[in-house]
């Protein structure tokens, strides 16, 4: 089993005492393969440390961050990564783009294009596949980030608010297209929202995240049978766990924005 | 839009304008230009010996054509001008780019590179002529000190300017340190290169004149002092005049080469 672990991870930024951030201290999650794990919490409370701790972004101050056995110290393709901002490459095109990650391994020619044609069809931009990134909507851009990430078949994918700066519209066509994706592929996901209801439609299990400094407050199974469509989301045992997750975040807000 | 006024079709700011006013506007302004020039001088207004007439301009233009001195000015010019540039582009450009790629190399560069830069190159024109004379390699040292530090800071510029999400995403697609410079930061600063190459070629160009006017034996900044000497502001003004269009020639070869290596930047545009 290559399972993500963390472990008592405590992450500080800043160099003196006096004007440390801690980001998150003592956290402990595990999430097993072909989880769809989703951390939901309020704006700065360290879910995007989280991530980033996963991804060999950055290292955890105290605690440890394994991926199966491994310690994680790098990033690595086998942990793939959907940023918000899209961060594709302008100078490339869409399928270009998609190609990125298997050019870099020296995958066959004929192989690189083919692969990256059929995630480039899975995500619907075949009729795109030579446009630059310049030409295109914020919702297309991310199909080609997620395109991109799945090319070259990590066996984790780390998701940071992919769908933010999304109207609610496209946001919400955006995960039923992750939800069938995900379906076929079967990939352990790390998924990061605020979204709640983005968080309980998309996930297995929802792990509400404190203020900060972040721990995991409240650990959510998601028995709502797949395949999913919008219709659940007013389903009463959606309602149910939603209210459950407000709940708890909503003393966390307050605490993040030190109203009490 | 038939109905909008004069004044909110045109001072509206950023508003768009029909391609033929913008056409016309352009040309209007250059015309009244000329056709004050040609008023003040035809008329004797203004003395011809202080301000050729447009005709005088062009005869002269003519003469220097037609007994090849011209061309011969102009050959020379260019040469320095383009052989000093390239060698400053060259080292200037990788440099900048791992300057603003890697802190270790800005630290140790920036400290004479900032010197160097605000250092007036015309400076330093005296000491040239000491050390190499007043030939092709003395104006070639003068473009290439004027515009390589320039360019080394602005490039850097650019590579600091290129996001680290960008990095960051390649690290997790797989790629090294090594690819991270050739893949990403590269091809990344190529637009604000070339922008820079662009800005830094006009400034070469005026370099490349004072060098000429303070010691050269050919050259346009040579031609533009013999005229002065001659007392034949005709011959000034052909100078002038040669000088500016070659500097639009490059411009817009700049722009054209842009277009060519940078189609991402021009779709649907």
């Amino acid at each position: 089993m290559t399972e993500v672990r963390l472990e008592n991870v405590s992450v500080r930024f800043g160099e003196s005492k006096a004007t440390q951030i801690t980001a998150l201290e003592n956290l402990d999650l595990v999430i097993p393969e072909q989880q769809f794990a989703v951390i939901v919490g309020p704006s700065g409370c360290g879910k995007s440390s989280c991530l980033d701790l996963v991804a060999g972004l950055n290292r955890a101050t105290e605690g440890k961050t394994l991926f199966g056995d491994t310690l994680i110290e790098k990033p690595g393709p086998e942990r793939g990564m959907v940023p918000q901002n899209y961060s594709l490459f302008p100078w490339l095109t869409v399928q270009k783009n998609v190609e990125f990650g298997l050019a870099l391994n020296n995958t066959s020619k004929a192989e690189r294009e083919e692969r990256a044609a059929n995630y480039v069809e899975a995500v619907g931009l075949t009729k795109f596949r030579d446009s630059y990134p310049s030409q295109l909507s914020g919702g297309m851009k991310q199909r080609v980030a997620i395109a991109r990430a799945l090319a070259v078949d990590p066996e984790v994918l780390l998701m940071d608010e992919p769908f933010g700066a999304l109207d609610s519209q496209t946001r919400s066509v955006m995960q039923e297209l992750l939800l069938k994706i995900w379906q076929k592929e079967r990939k352990t996901v790390l998924f990061i929202t605020h979204d709640i209801d983005e968080a309980l439609f998309l996930g297995d299990v929802v792990y509400v995240m404190s203020a900060r400094p972040g721990r995991i407050i409240d650990t959510i199974p998601v028995n709502i049978k797949r395949p999913r469509d919008y219709t659940v989301t007013t389903s009463a045992g959606f309602v149910k766990l939603k209210r459950r997750i407000m709940s708890s975040l909503h003393d966390e807000v307050d605490k993040a924005l030190a109203i009490s | 839009m038939s109905t909008m006024s004069f004044l909110d079709r045109y001072l509206t700011p950023k508003l768009a304008i029909p391609r033929k006013t913008e056409f016309g506007a352009g040309i209007l302004v250059s015309g009244t230009i000329l056709a004050c020039w040609a008023i003040a001088t035809y008329t004797g207004f203004v003395t011809r010996d202080f301000l050729p007439a447009p005709s005088d301009v062009w005869n002269s233009f003519v003469e220097k054509v037609s007994n090849g001195s011209l061309q011969k000015h102009i050959g020379v010019s260019l040469t320095e001008i383009y052989l000093g540039f390239f060698l400053s582009s060259v080292i200037a450009i990788p440099i900048g780019i791992f300057m603003g790629g890697f802190k270790i190399v800005q630290a140790a560069l920036e400290p004479v590179v900032n010197f160097m830069r605000y250092l007036p190159v015309t400076s330093l024109i005296p000491l040239l002529i000491l050390w190499i004379g007043i030939g092709l390699e003395e104006k070639v040292a003068v473009i290439f000190l004027g515009t390589f530090f320039q360019q080394i800071v602005m490039v850097s510029d650019v590579a600091r300017g290129v996001h680290a999400d960008l990095f960051n995403v390649s690290y997790t697609l797989g790629a090294t340190r090594g690819q991270i410079v050739s893949r990403v930061l590269v091809p990344a600063t190529l637009s604000g290169v070339l922008d820079t190459l662009r800005v830094t070629m006009g400034w070469a160009w005026t370099f490349l004149v004072v060098a000429e006017l303070v010691a050269a034996s050919s050259g346009l900044g040579y031609m533009i002092l013999q005229s002065m000497r001659g007392l034949d502001p005709a011959g000034i003004f052909v100078g002038i005049f040669v000088i500016g269009f070659l500097g639009l020639i490059t411009d817009m070869a700049f722009k054209w080469i842009k277009r060519l290596v940078l189609p991402w930047e021009y779709v649907g545009k």
